[in-house]
């Protein structure tokens, strides 16, 4: 093959580090990202008028986030690289891509999805009301535009950004009045074992909770939370909430950043037609592949937290390994020894991920418990007794079927944010296992188009 | 009542866009949701409930964000930077379509 067109979906660690793989085997990748800069989510660059330094901005992983941008804007002469392009959808051979006004096709010998990561919510009662954000969104509020998401924050919900963007809020200056996460403190020792794999990011966990609390923050942990208090007009106004089986407690906020860890991007994978698998450590649906990114479809490969959720760091290694498999399977010369070394990385981080599932547990019980008023769909008012309703009415169990008689999945969202807590309602509800619920498929065009888009050639 | 609150970079140029037809100031490299909810407590009217909205993701994919030019544009607020003399909507301009008589 002369010359082999290589498309890369997304320019975060995963992105970047696939992007110099590819220029170091001479090959010109085509580089499609929908953010304005690159960095991704977790390594966002601030706009170009900025001025915070890297320390401030990235904490422990400024070296990381230095190099990883740094290494980007020395691929930026050697790539086609297409910011703000969405990838709307995989379809015949083609990636078809939407800017503003331009709608394109483009062939692909090799394709790898660095799709990245959203948030994974639990819906709590209330959290319609202005003032509750993702917990990255709060990340990105502080991190690309230096604002707070409100007057007084609460972080509420688990996993290890809970900590990280909390206490980056403290460091910013942001009053930060309580960390509430549902996870009991018991479940971070069961996991120390696998949380040894990284010794260095458990530190890191471990300084962050000292110095939330040097601070003067209130932390908490086996909260069950109840109510996010707010009104139509003004927004949020607290947060109702138990401490195990203790009694009822409110504290006054005018903003929430929730969030359970992250959940992959997985809509592209399963548009280009990848075979998808439940992991039930995470209790959610995966795209398969094997140990180097290969999907279960030929030419179509997956890296970084767009495939499983195991972090910055290790989303640079499994960048780089995908994209030399990619190299390899085109006929280009790779290193075998280093692909060993990058396959034992990624291993370490595997192990560590597992770790933090551990320590900090998806609250699947919550989704059944959430009373019949509470939204669970944001987008459309859909309430969690709404889905009961059409439960008993259709007995719909699967999780698309109830989509289509409900509408829960539905809206402009496309169940991003209330798909992995209404299958584990309809679950709850039905009494069967989670993964009997099935995962909702992915639907073209993967984000809204604008109507008046435009053709024209690859 | 604003919802934003700035914790740095004030040090920017400022520049003034008009949102429902009334000026409001904004800072260089602010996107259009930081500079109106840092003025305002909510950006739009959910279509689905009573309640106001305020974006929820900032990364583009929930939605929760949209605004409107005058020409009825649909922007997402998170993603779209502010920039002077724009002339925003938070409500859906009514669509015009041509009629072909």
């Amino acid at each position: 093959m002369a010359d082999p067109r290589i498309i890369i979906v997304g320019a975060g660690p995963a992105g970047t580090r696939a992007a110099e793989a590819c220029v170091q085997a001479g090959i010109r990748p085509i580089v499609l990202d929908e953010g304005r800069r690159d960095g991704g989510q977790i390594y966002r660059r601030q706009p170009d008028n900025f001025t915070r330094p890297y320390a401030k901005l990235y904490g422990t992983e400024a070296p990381r986030a230095q190099a990883l941008h740094e290494t980007f804007d020395g691929l930026k002469d050697r790539i086609d690289y297409r910011a703000e392009t969405l990838v709307w959808n995989i379809a015949d051979g083609h990636v078809r891509t939407a800017t503003r006004t331009m709608e394109s096709a483009l062939p692909f010998d090799a394709l790898l999805l660095c799709t990245g990561a959203t948030d994974r919510l639990m819906p709590v009662k209330g959290w319609q009301f202005a003032g509750a954000y993702s917990l990255g969104g709060a990340q990105v509020a502080l991190k690309s535009q230096a604002v707070s998401i409100g007057h007084k924050v609460v972080f509420m919900g688990s996993g290890p950004l809970l900590y990280l963007v909390a206490s980056q809020y403290v460091q910013a200056g942001a009053d930060v009045v309580a960390v509430l996460d549902t996870a009991p403190y018991s479940a971070r020792i069961k996991a120390l074992p696998d949380l040894l794999a990284v010794p260095s990011v458990l530190w890191n966990g471990v300084a962050l909770t000292l110095a939330l609390k040097r601070a003067g923050v209130m932390v908490r942990n086996s909260v069950k939370p109840l109510e996010i208090l707010g009104n139509v007009e003004d927004g949020l106004s607290g947060i109702r909430f138990r401490v195990g089986a203790g009694a009822e407690q409110t504290i006054a906020c005018d903003a929430v950043a929730m969030g359970h860890h992250l959940r992959p991007e997985t809509q592209l994978a399963d548009l280009a037609r990848c075979a998808f698998a439940f992991d039930p450590v995470t209790r959610q649906w995966l795209p398969e592949r094997d140990g180097d990114g290969r999907s279960s479809v030929a030419g179509v490969y997956l890296a970084g937290d767009g495939a499983k959720i195991l972090g910055a760091r290790s989303a640079e290694a499994s960048g780089r390994l995908t994209a030399l498999a990619a190299l390899g399977d085109l006929g280009l010369p790779v290193d075998k020894g280093e692909m060993a070394s990058l396959r034992g990385d990624v291993g370490t981080y595997a192990k560590f991920a597992r770790g933090l599932a551990t320590a900090f547990p998806w609250p699947a019980e919550q989704a059944g418990a959430l009373p019949d008023e509470a939204i669970l769909c944001r987008c459309e008012g859909v309430t969690a007794g709404d889905l009961r309703a059409v439960m008993r009415e259709t007995g719909a169990k699967e999780a698309n079927r109830a989509k289509a008689f409900s509408r829960v999945g539905m809206g402009r969202c496309q169940g991003r944010y209330c798909g992995l807590a209404a299958a584990e309602l309809i679950a709850a509800q039905a009494d069967i296992p989670v993964e009997q619920v099935g995962r909702l498929r992915g639907q073209a065009p993967v984000k809204p188009l604008n109507i008046s888009i435009g053709d024209t050639d690859a | 009542m604003s919802r934003f609150v700035r914790l740095g970079e004030t040090d920017r140029p400022s520049l003034t866009l008009h949102v429902d037809g009334a000026p409001i100031a904004a800072l260089e490299g602010d996107t259009l949701m930081v500079a109106l909810l840092s003025q305002g407590a909510a950006l739009r009217q959910s279509e689905f409930g009573p309640e106001r909205r305020a974006g929820f993701c900032l990364m583009g994919a929930c939605q929760d964000c949209w605004v409107w030019t005058e020409s009825g544009d649909r922007l997402r607020a998170c993603s779209t930077l502010a920039a002077p003399g724009q002339r925003i909507l938070t409500s859906q301009p009514e669509a015009s379509w041509p009629t072909h008589a």
